[in-house]
């Protein structure tokens, strides 16, 4: 018995003991040399530990590169590779797998990326090593102003522009009294600080009555709702999202906290958190979002029929941007006729303009930040299931950083 | 001028009285033996000798110097000692390497980061343990020993501190009557050659009568009789309280709670 | 600033408000019933089992996930309490009939082997949970329904009060008293007080150990899924509520005193209030308040507030690190030159990315090698490695992206701030002992993240810093592997020198018997206290290589799972071996680097990895390489003997 046990200990070891030299020797091994054929892509994402966001951009992006190479792919009838790789959620694990894709991969550019960390480390990384990034995710504003640099451009739009949006919707309502709770990070932080700037031009007569910063995924639901309580605001401006959001939701609907309150909310219409949210999806906050259930234009709606028919799940916001940044890469290619990342960089700074299904999209050259817009409008509730009213696409070009604030922030 | 002298010590825990003005002395070249029942606090005493324990009131002077309350590896710097109760070796090392350990620390290496601490002070290791008898097992890992060779080591390794004054909490508990007898042996011989002062405590009644200079009996912290061996058999206190109504002094009883700590 | 005036005037007001202080008292306890009853079971499997069980967030998570799915079908069957309090319940034993599936397949398997590998253990298990719960639930979050009967407020001086909550108050000392009546009226409850004072008297009183220990880790599994159960009606079931929840519940438990269920209560309490009070006064203080309280109680009181000295410490036990300290022989020697010869050669077999990937093995090589110093020399298990790691990555960021000074600087700099880090912290930290010790680590390197966190002005906040290049002549990839090489190997040789020295004797000696250490006259808190201070020299060089290596510098350098890898790293390789930890690095990096391109459930496959090694290789790597020698009869001794013999 004893002597079966250690057998088998030594066999397990031995198993072991190979895994470890296979890893060793893949180390080693010089990767094939990409040739030719397919245009690759390098797409990095945090698709283990941010799935409910990353999952569907990269089924979107997949919708639109099978499209693009079903109509003959680019550069004259090439193919279009997209490889597909998780970011680790970590600056470190993500400059590792963006080094991978460049000398392994081949890789003609990168994008991609969710948290704002990774986003930055990953456009240095490309600063230094002289590749175009695609960032298409990360809010942060620091990655197109203080810490932006010529080889970055941003899709999404960013923290500023989304909060100048919501500082619009709520203008009118002419709330005074302010309150903030935002997530205890730089995203959270950030927010609240443009909210802060931006609200008091729109209102002049705003003040800000308090501001709470939960740590994030962590927060004390019932202590925070009842500080915010304390304050007797007239508005409350949110940052939270996925978990905490949903807790706070829930515990400020069953306080009342949000009665007679004007909510202006980052991020809230998105399905990824409307889902979520269900029957306690709160009625009236004036959030950014994804309505994709009410969108009839056909281009639109094609896409998200398709996408529907494909992957038998609804449309989240993730999906719709990881299919326009598919076209996006599509038009780039096209218009630069190559894959050189100074032709690239070229053709994107030059009045660059690529078709999305919410329409054309345009990068500004000054802060290499695209004019993607958000949808803003209010929360409802439809049956069980959360949704979005008098809502309109809000065009991103309107909402830009101030050429100005750019200038002095910018390095170059 | 004794080479160590207790004067008036003190210690309660918690409202347990543990030593009431305890008061002692220890000439060089000369066996001290504490003995009385479990609890009576002869450990207790020996912590408050050895800086594990800061007494309460009292003082504990060692060749003149006052050493109370301060650390115990200050104290072994002074010249004392010490065996544990529960042996305490390196587990991890050589046997030789445990006396090669104090021998470094005696010299003041322990911080140094460049020579083998292997090849140190190796033969005066092997010459402490040929003393002690364990020299033919130098090479063996501490671990692996019988509980009466740890004795062995650890008194090897409390010579390494060239002491004036040994300190040893129950030398032989643990050991076969025939190994007790030796061990005692060895340690007279050695206090007698080397003109070490011992202090110890023990259960074994052969070994206290056979051996010490001096016996104080302690009971519930108090000293209750000191002097010479056969003062101490003779004195009618000790015999009632401690050696109990079995009369003899051969400690049958007191054995008899030695096997049980 | 006069904006400031009014908010700091606005927060008088509200703390003068009493109804409302009296309300976010009750907010306090109601979080504190939930974290007491996660806490309970954590400290409940640790006094009986000795193991720091990373996977008690785990079971909690599962709790919730249990809920979500098996409460909503309950109350489709009838929408009423006892309904929502039968599926609480069954979630809870659901759970605990997972804890006990892990007692029995991992657990009992590895009880013989070192404590920190069966933490080890544990973390595959988080990792593999993770994926899992991804896999079977999705990645979206999933809110429970509202408890029936209590979906709604009472009010309590003016303010809205959700019901719930007051019966989640209600729960905690009702679990307490559960927990006393087990603990003090049933058989198994003695034998877990009696083990989680002293496990061996337990062993020998015969007593069936197995069962015990899976009876507490049912017990503490199905606190830890109760505790997840309960919070569905609040918290959305996620994917990364494990994490979250793990690291408070150590700390209520060690505040408490480790194996103390009446500590744990107190510890949850003081714990949820400070908080509930703490974020009215400084709103961002959420993510370092435990931690400094941690740091306070301990270095106060070094057994937390209701907690004892360990049991039997005095006692004479093999230790976990380095036993026998191996001296290299010819085999070893061949090793050392092959693998000299192909980290030489590299550069010239392998490509850029192989290179890259070296360059990070040889800064954890030489941070998990610094930690080893520590854990398998010095028996100071520290579970916050990364802060000194951090510190020398910042330290070197900072000179080169603020100061503008050039790597060389930089990389000096990098250890000597880390030193001076791990000295400060290191000299609270010498004075506690085993799992206080561990703990007050972590908190130190949990207050270290959080200055990082949210410095923005100096450090960049949670962005981090970018733009920590190498000097021009070190930027090619190839020169950059050989300047961290010669570093790294420097380092190495210096410190196993250190190890073989009398001073690494004399950190094995306080290590194997701190009492007798002293009688011999050892200052053994002094020599710990420079060991601390080394080691964290060390990795603080790593760190400094590290950052030139990415290029940038955040928070997550110094996170709590930083210092897991590191741990995960030292403990692959094996504490017992001075060489185990460089492999450990290798393998625990390659395998993950491995993994990673494979799947979106690496995760899961690492964990297994994690699983499997421990298993086969109950005492890491190198030191189950050695024990195979010896077993096949390899070993120098025996080879020399054989010489000896005439032929």
């Amino acid at each position: 018995m004893y002597a079966r046990m250690q057998l088998r200990r030594t066999f397990l070891a031995t198993v072991a003991a190979a895994g470890l030299v296979a890893s060793v020797a893949g180390l080693a091994s010089a990767p094939a040399m990409a040739q030719g054929q397919p245009v690759k892509i390098g797409e990095l994402n945090s698709y283990s530990r941010f799935a409910a966001f990353a999952v569907p951009y990269r089924n979107g992006m997949q919708l639109a590169q099978e499209e693009i190479n079903a109509k003959g792919g680019v550069l004259g009838g090439r193919k279009l590779e997209i490889v597909f790789r998780d970011d680790g959620s970590t600056p470190g694990d993500a400059v590792r797998v963006a080094e991978e894709l460049l000398t392994r991969e081949n890789v003609s550019f990168l994008a991609g990326t969710f948290l704002s960390n990774v986003g930055l480390a990953v456009a240095d990384f490309a600063n230094q090593k002289k590749t175009l990034f695609i960032a298409t995710e990360p809010l942060t504003d620091a990655i197109t102003m203080g810490a932006g640099n010529r080889y970055t451009f941003r899709v999404r739009p960013s923290t500023y522009m989304q909060t100048k949006m919501l500082v619009e919707a709520v203008k009118a309502k002419g709330v005074k009294k302010w309150a903030i709770v935002a997530p205890n990070y730089e995203y959270g932080q950030s927010a609240a600080a443009n909210f802060k700037k931006l609200i008091k031009v729109a209102t002049p007569d705003a003040e800000i009555v308090g501001e709470q910063f939960p740590a994030l995924g962590k927060i004390d639901a019932g202590a925070t709702v009842a500080a915010l309580e304390s304050l007797k605001p007239d508005g409350i401006f949110n940052v939270l999202f996925g978990a905490d959001l949903t807790t706070f939701v829930r515990e400020g609907n069953t306080r009342g906290l949000f009665e007679k309150r004007t909510v202006a909310s980052l991020l809230t219409g998105e399905p990824e958190y409307l889902i979520p949210l269900g029957e306690e999806t709160p009625e009236g906050w004036i959030v950014t979002g994804y309505p994709w259930d009410q969108i009839t234009d056909a281009p639109h709606k094609a896409f998200i029929d398709a996408y529907r028919a494909k992957f038998n799940d609804t449309p989240r916001l993730g999906s719709f941007l990881g299919y326009s940044v598919g076209y996006m890469m599509r038009d780039l290619l096209e218009k630069a006729g190559s894959t050189d990342t100074e032709k690239l960089i070229a053709t994107l700074k030059g009045d660059f303009k690529f078709t999305s299904v919410a329409g054309p999209v345009a990068i500004r050259a000054l802060d290499q930040q695209s004019t993607m817009g958000a949808w803003v409008g209010e929360t409802t509730k439809q049956g069980k299931a959360g949704a979005m009213k008098n809502w309109k696409y809000e065009d991103g070009a309107k909402y830009l950083f101030p050429e100005a604030e750019v200038k002095a922030a910018r390095k170059e | 001028m004794s080479l160590l002298a207790a004067e008036g010590l003190d210690k309660s825990f918690g409202g347990v009285v543990a030593a009431r003005n305890v008061t002692f002395a220890v000439e060089a070249g000369k066996l001290l033996a504490i003995i009385g029942p479990n609890g009576a606090g002869k450990s207790t005493i020996f912590n408050m000798v050895g800086g594990q324990l800061r007494p309460d009131a009292g003082r504990v002077m060692l060749a003149g110097h006052d050493i109370t309350g301060l650390a115990p590896r200050r104290i072994w710097r002074l010249g004392v000692g010490r065996t544990f109760q529960v042996a305490q070796t390196f587990v991890s090392m050589t046997v030789a390497e445990n006396v090669q350990m104090a021998l470094i620390s005696r010299h003041g290496r322990t911080r140094a980061w460049w020579p083998d601490a292997s090849g140190l002070y190796r033969e005066e290791a092997i010459a402490l343990l040929d003393r002690v008898g364990m020299s033919a097992n130098a090479e063996r890992p501490s671990s692996e020993l019988a509980y009466g060779d740890v004795k062995r080591v650890e008194l090897a390794v409390a010579l390494a501190g060239a002491p004036k004054l040994l300190l040893m909490d129950e030398p032989t508990a643990g050991m076969a009557p025939k190994e007790r007898a030796q061990l005692m042996e060895l340690v007279h011989g050695i206090a007698r050659e080397r003109g070490l002062g011992v202090l110890f405590t023990e259960h074994d009644m052969d070994a206290v009568f056979a051996h010490a200079d001096d016996i104080i009996v302690l009971v519930r912290g108090e000293i209750i009789a000191a002097g010479r061996p056969d003062e101490v058999r003779a004195n009618a206190r000790v015999r009632e309280v401690y050696l109990g109504g079995s009369g003899g002094a051969d400690g049958g009883p007191a054995r008899t709670s030695a096997t049980a700590g | 600033m006069t904006a400031k005036r009014i908010v700091a005037a606005k927060r008088d007001h509200h703390l003068s408000d009493l109804s409302f202080l009296l309300v976010q008292a009750l907010n306090g306890l109601a979080s504190a019933s939930s974290l007491f009853i996660i806490a309970a079971g954590l400290t409940i499997v640790f006094g009986v089992t000795r193991i720091v069980n990373f996977a008690h967030g785990s079971f909690y998570m599962l709790g919730a996930y249990f809920g979500v799915t098996l409460i909503p079908r309950l109350l489709d069957v009838s929408s009423s309490f006892p309904m929502f309090l039968a599926g609480v319940l069954a979630a809870a034993l659901g759970v605990g009939l997972i804890g006990v599936a892990m007692e029995l397949v991992l657990l009992r398997r590895i009880y013989k082997v070192p404590e920190l590998f069966q933490l080890l253990a544990t973390f595959g298990v988080v990792l593999a949970v993770q994926d899992l719960v991804l896999k079977i639930w999705g990645p979206l979050d999933i809110l429970g329904p509202r408890a029936p009967g209590l979906r709604g407020a009472v009010d309590i001086l003016g303010h809205r009060f959700p019901s719930y909550e007051l019966f989640l108050i209600a729960m905690g000392p009702l679990v307490l008293g559960a927990l006393w009546l087990l603990m003090h009226k049933t058989r198994f409850g003695v034998l877990v007080r009696a083990a989680t004072q002293d496990r061996e008297m337990v062993g020998a009183l015969g007593v069936n150990q197995a069962l015990l220990f899976t009876g507490a880790l049912f017990l503490g599994a199905a606190l830890a899924g109760l505790g997840g159960a309960l919070q569905t009606p609040k918290l959305a079931a996620n994917p990364h509520m494990d994490i979250s929840v793990i690291a408070e519940a150590f700390v209520v438990t060690v505040v408490g005193g480790m194996g103390s269920v009446p500590g744990a209560f107190l510890a949850a309490l003081l714990i949820a209030e400070l908080q509930a009070f703490g974020i009215l006064i400084f709103p961002k203080i959420t993510l370092v308040l435990v931690f400094l309280l941690m740091a306070l109680v301990l270095v106060v009181r070094p057994w937390g507030l209701m907690g004892r000295p360990e049991a039997g410490q005095a006692r004479v036990v093999l230790p976990e690190g380095i036993v026998r300290l191996q001296r290299f022989g010819r085999a070893e020697h061949v090793a050392v030159a092959a693998a000299g010869v192909i980290l030489l050669a590299l550069p010239l077999v392998g490509d850029a990315y192989a290179i890259k990937v070296a360059i990070e093995v040889l800064a954890f090589a030489l941070a998990a090698f610094s930690l080893n110093f520590l854990i398998g020399v010095g028996g100071i298990v520290s579970f916050g490695h990364a802060a000194y790691f951090g510190l020398g990555a910042y330290a070197a960021g900072l000179m080169v992206t603020r100061l503008g000074l050039p790597m060389e600087p930089a990389l000096i700099a990098a250890p000597v701030i880390a030193g001076l880090g791990a000295a400060l912290f290191g000299f609270f930290v010498v004075r506690l002992t085993g799992i206080y010790l561990a703990m007050l680590t972590l908190a130190f390197a949990q207050i270290v993240y959080a200055v990082a966190f949210q410095w923005v002005e100096v450090t960049g906040g949670d962005n981090g810093v970018v733009g920590v290049w190498p000097s021009r002549w070190a930027g090619g990839r190839t020169t950059y592997y050989y300047l961290a090489l010669v570093v790294v190997a420097a380092a190495v040789v210096l410190l196993r020198r250190g190890i073989y020295a009398p001073f690494g004797y004399t950190l094995r000696a306080a290590r194997d018997s701190a009492v007798r250490a002293d009688a011999i006259g050892i200052d053994v808190r002094t020599h710990r206290w420079l060991a601390f201070t080394i080691a964290g020299a060390a990795a603080g060089l790593a760190g400094g290589l590290f950052a030139f290596s990415k290029g940038s510098i955040d928070p997550t350098l110094i996170s709590i799972p930083m210092s897991v890898d590191f741990l995960v790293m030292t403990l692959l390789g094996g504490v017992q071996t001075v060489v185990g930890p460089l492999v450990g690095a290798a393998a625990f990096h390659s395998i993950r680097d491995l993994l990673m391109p494979l799947t979106d459930y690496w995760r899961l496959l690492l964990g297994l990895a994690i699983i499997a090694i421990v298993l086969a290789f109950p005492r890491g790597i190198v030191g189950g390489a050695l024990l195979l020698r010896s077993r096949l009869g390899w070993d120098d001794a025996v080879a020399r003997a054989r010489a000896r013999t005439p032929a």
